[in-house]
């Protein structure tokens, strides 16, 4: 009886490799990757999962070894307190690991997500102050603002789409992130992209996709009730459907605006 | 008696209030005994542990059945607009769940009601250094308990900036519903919990500075005593920023300052007011507290699972002073680690490499603890008792919960789990699976020291088993859903890629509410055994540590004599004594045969 005892912990290791083995099958899995860095975040994770499964397998193994083995066997057991060799062993091997996967992650993070390090398109762009869009969060939307025909955000003529986000296929990509009231987080799963936009900063975000397609935009941090409505989509279409995409918005935008004018113009006038 | 040994051993003395002539009200309400006040913030955290336990059920209930009448509950609640869940009342449903479950039940059960009643009884003290401030930090925690549930009366309901609580969400009156009175109300009540803990913190570290018994050197104390001592001057650090924090903000919400409110911020058309301040500020104030915040959640459950392991393993703990070293090196480490939860949050992307290779070594002592458990059940002779179950089901689950971290530790791996269910997965890991078994652990095992009867056997293993698998079916899926880049604190998933994943909310739904019924054993199990479980004896365990050799339960001031210790508290199956137990105040002549009994 006391030996079966054991074997209640046996069930939870079991299934939880079973789980992580027949979750990609599933479609249970890390969203399909569309991006340049995407696939070098994937590895990192496969890399951790390796190791973490091996330490995981092992530490359960000998729990489940001891508990079966040791049970109630009504023999004395051993009047040992330490073993220094053993000590220092369970130490050092482990502080190698992880002080390797941690060293061994600092490449990709600094491409991703440090300025110095962006490429050189991207850090051109930036510096000259033209990204490619803006995208400004607020409860519970996403405002993405292009540049008109004068090459500059934050003018008259830019081009203002709202939870649609076009962006070109094979290029690298440059947005201005921006919040209008709380914190939001811009996250693109099938990216690997994630950065909060916070209130009183601009932040920079670069990315390529690699993939013609439509996937989601999701707000990863807490923005209120509409949390969960606020979600969009990102577009990514080759060049030329992008660069006639943009004109038509401009087009179709100039035409409003001048609608706009003319009613502004009547309203103005009716007074007098 | 099987106690023969123990330095006046008054047989079958078992009424504990006799002796003293304190009336009703100073023995059982006002008490400033750390037995009682100990047993008070017990029974305080597990009342909270149900309101924090059902708000959880009715998270689960939205996400597996998304816009669904409440069966029951939901029409008697919002008898006009139907039964389901509303979008901002989700938000009050897990930023509650998560500020109970953190601030009224793990901490407080942790330090307020285990290090209460463990320290003096385990150094050998009569009680704490200061009882009146001891008693006032139990009834500092009222004030917390009124103002928080009278949150969820106000105009606009509870808090609903998540137990996070970033600014401007929760800082700006027009940001959320739950951001006008629920709020301040929330910063108010955790001011008090903070203060609450800091008077305790203060008088743990003097009592086990100043009271240890003669013979106890600091490496003769238990695991618990050690955790519990250096938990207690993480929180004395610690504590005090989150209480600017915490000030700060409520200065932002009532007298209209600008620290966490950036320069001409509009919400929902209302301006926020002057501005010129830093939202980034709060999360590194809030989690330069709340970091080290995880370890005062993990450490005491790590001496607890470490004293229980030993008892039931017949063993001495293996590796006694590296468990030390690891719990001052986890505790060293758990104030340099704290902006790993801001890896994406806009803060200088450079210093988070910095915070990831701490990050990765605080992984290492905690590594060497398991290993130390895992050293001492090696070659043992191991007692599946209740308390040993949850124990072992502490060490096999925080494995999980410790591996997981890694993910999140790496930053180009965080960025895309961070925020997702992942984290969800990873925090209920350490936190449910781990201190809640070692809560259980505790509770199993001290309860005939506390009450003078022990618990139901059976039914503490029915309870545990039930657990333990839907600890897991609730728990370890979240982990998938997190991978597949499922966000946290959604209200529902309304995207056609995030279809596949509604299998997986089910089924961990149908765990949760499995987790949350099969309480309803122990609650019985508990207050059955309060008053009609069979009655114990001073040592039922037959344990080596000093709290064994007082009566159960001890009487006000504790010890028949102070007791006199001789050696370190781990001394099981050791070959001077024939018994395969050797209580730390055991007087051996000169290493000769010991007389056996």
């Amino acid at each position: 009886m006391n030996k079966l005892w054991s074997l209640v912990f046996l069930p939870v290791p079991i299934l939880c490799v079973a789980l992580f083995a027949m979750a990609p099958g599933k479609g249970w899995w890390l969203p399909d990757n569309v991006s340049t860095f995407g696939s070098r975040v994937d590895d990192l994770f496969n890399l951790i999962l390796g190791i973490v499964t091996v330490a995981f397998v092992a530490t359960e193994g000998i729990l489940i070894y001891c508990l079966y083995r040791y049970a109630g066997r009504g023999q004395r057991a051993l009047f040992v307190h330490t073993n220094h060799s053993l000590e220092l062993w369970w130490t050092l091997i482990p502080a190698g690991i992880l002080v390797f996967i941690a060293l061994y992650q600092f490449k990709t993070w600094r491409d991703i997500k440090v300025q110095g390090k962006f490429p050189a398109d991207v850090a051109q762009k930036l510096s000259r102050d033209e990204p490619d869009v803006e995208v400004l969060a607020g409860q519970f939307e996403w405002r993405i603002r292009y540049p008109g025909k004068d090459g500059k955000i934050g003018t008259l003529d830019d081009v203002i789409s709202l939870n649609d986000l076009h962006v070109p296929v094979n290029t690298n990509f440059v947005l201005r992130l921006r919040s209008r009231d709380v914190l939001h987080s811009f996250f693109l799963p099938n990216f690997r992209v994630k950065q909060d936009a916070v209130p009183g900063m601009t932040i920079p975000v670069w990315f390529q996709g690699t993939k013609e397609g439509t996937f989601d935009l999701f707000c990863a941090e807490l923005c209120g009730w509409g949390h969960y409505k606020m979600r969009g989509r990102i577009i990514v279409q080759s060049k030329a459907s992008y660069d006639a995409w943009l004109e038509e918005s401009y087009e179709e935008q100039e035409r409003d605006m001048a609608a706009v004018k003319t009613v502004a113009q009547t309203k103005t006038e009716v007074p007098q | 008696m099987s106690n023969a040994a123990l330095p006046g051993d008054l047989a079958g003395h078992h009424d504990h209030a006799a002796h003293d002539e304190r009336g009703f009200l100073t023995t059982y309400i006002f008490s400033t005994d750390h037995k009682v006040i100990g047993i008070q913030f017990l029974f305080s955290t597990l009342i909270f542990m149900v309101l924090g336990g059902l708000l959880a059920m009715a998270v689960r209930w939205q996400l597996a059945f998304p816009w669904r009448d409440m069966p029951w509950v939901g029409p008697r609640m919002f008898s006009p607009t139907g039964g389901q869940i509303s979008p901002e009342f989700y938000t009050m449903l897990f930023t509650m769940h998560a500020s109970v479950m953190i601030f009224f039940v793990v901490i407080p059960m942790l330090a307020g009601a285990f290090g209460n009643f463990t320290i003096p009884l385990m150094i050998g003290a009569p009680d704490m250094a200061f009882p009146k401030l001891n008693m006032m930090s139990y009834w500092f925690m009222w004030p917390a308990f009124i103002l928080m549930l009278c949150s969820f009366g106000v105009e606009g309901g509870a808090a609903a900036a998540g137990w996070t609580s970033y600014p401007p969400l929760s800082s700006v009156r027009s940001a959320a519903p739950g951001s006008l009175d629920g709020q301040t109300l929330w910063l108010l009540s955790l001011l008090f919990v903070g203060m609450s803990s800091l008077m305790g913190s203060i008088n743990y570290i003097t009592t086990i500075v100043n009271m240890r018994a003669p013979g106890m050197h600091f490496f003769r104390m238990p695991m618990t005593v050690w955790s519990l001592f250096i938990t207690a001057i993480l929180q004395a650090f610690a504590l005090p920023v989150l209480t600017a924090a915490l000030i700060m903000q409520t200065l932002d919400r009532v007298l209209g300052t600008s620290f966490f409110i950036p320069e001409g911020l509009v919400v929902q058309n209302i301006s926020a007011g002057a501005g010129g301040g830093r939202a980034l500020l709060w999360q590194h104030l809030f989690w330069f507290y709340s970091h080290p915040a995880v370890y005062i959640m993990i450490l005491p459950a790590m001496g607890i699972v470490s004293d229980v392991i030993a008892t039931f393993s017949r063993k001495p703990l293996f590796g006694y002073r590296p468990m030390v070293y690891s719990i001052a090196g986890i505790a060293g480490l758990g104030f340099i680690v704290w902006a790993h939860h801001m890896f994406v949050s806009g803060m200088d992307p450079t210093l988070a490499m910095g915070f990831m290779v701490a990050t990765m070594l605080i992984a290492l002592p905690s590594a060497v603890k398991t290993f130390n458990w895992l050293g001492t059940l090696w070659g043992a002779d191991i007692k599946f008792t209740a308390a040993m179950l949850n124990a072992i089901a502490f060490v096999s689950m925080f494995v999980i919960g410790g591996l997981s971290g890694l993910f999140m530790a790496a930053t180009p791996v965080d960025i895309h789990i961070h925020d997702t269910y992942f984290i969800v997965g990873h925090i209920h890991y350490v936190l449910f699976t781990g201190s809640i078994f070692a809560v259980f652990a505790g509770i199993y095992y001290w309860f005939p020291k506390m009450f003078g009867r022990t618990m139901n056997e059976f039914w503490g293993k029915v309870h545990f088993v039930v657990m333990f698998i839907a600890a897991n079916v609730t728990f370890f899926p979240m982990h998938i859903l997190g991978v597949g880049g499922m966000p946290r604190r959604y209200a529902a998933y309304e995207s056609a890629r995030l279809e596949p994943f509604h299998d997986l909310n089910v089924l961990i739904t149908m765990g949760a509410f499995t987790l949350g019924v099969v309480q309803i054993v122990f609650f019985l199990n508990f207050v059955y055994s309060l008053f009609f479980g069979p009655r114990a004896d001073r040592n039922p365990w037959h344990a080596n540590t000093l709290e064994w050799t007082a009566p159960s339960p001890p009487p006000h001031g504790n010890f028949d004599v102070t007791p006199v210790v001789y050696r370190g508290p781990y001394e099981f199956a050791s070959p001077e004594v024939p018994e395969d137990y050797l209580p730390q105040t055991r007087k051996l002549d000169g290493g000769g045969a010991a007389p056996g009994h």
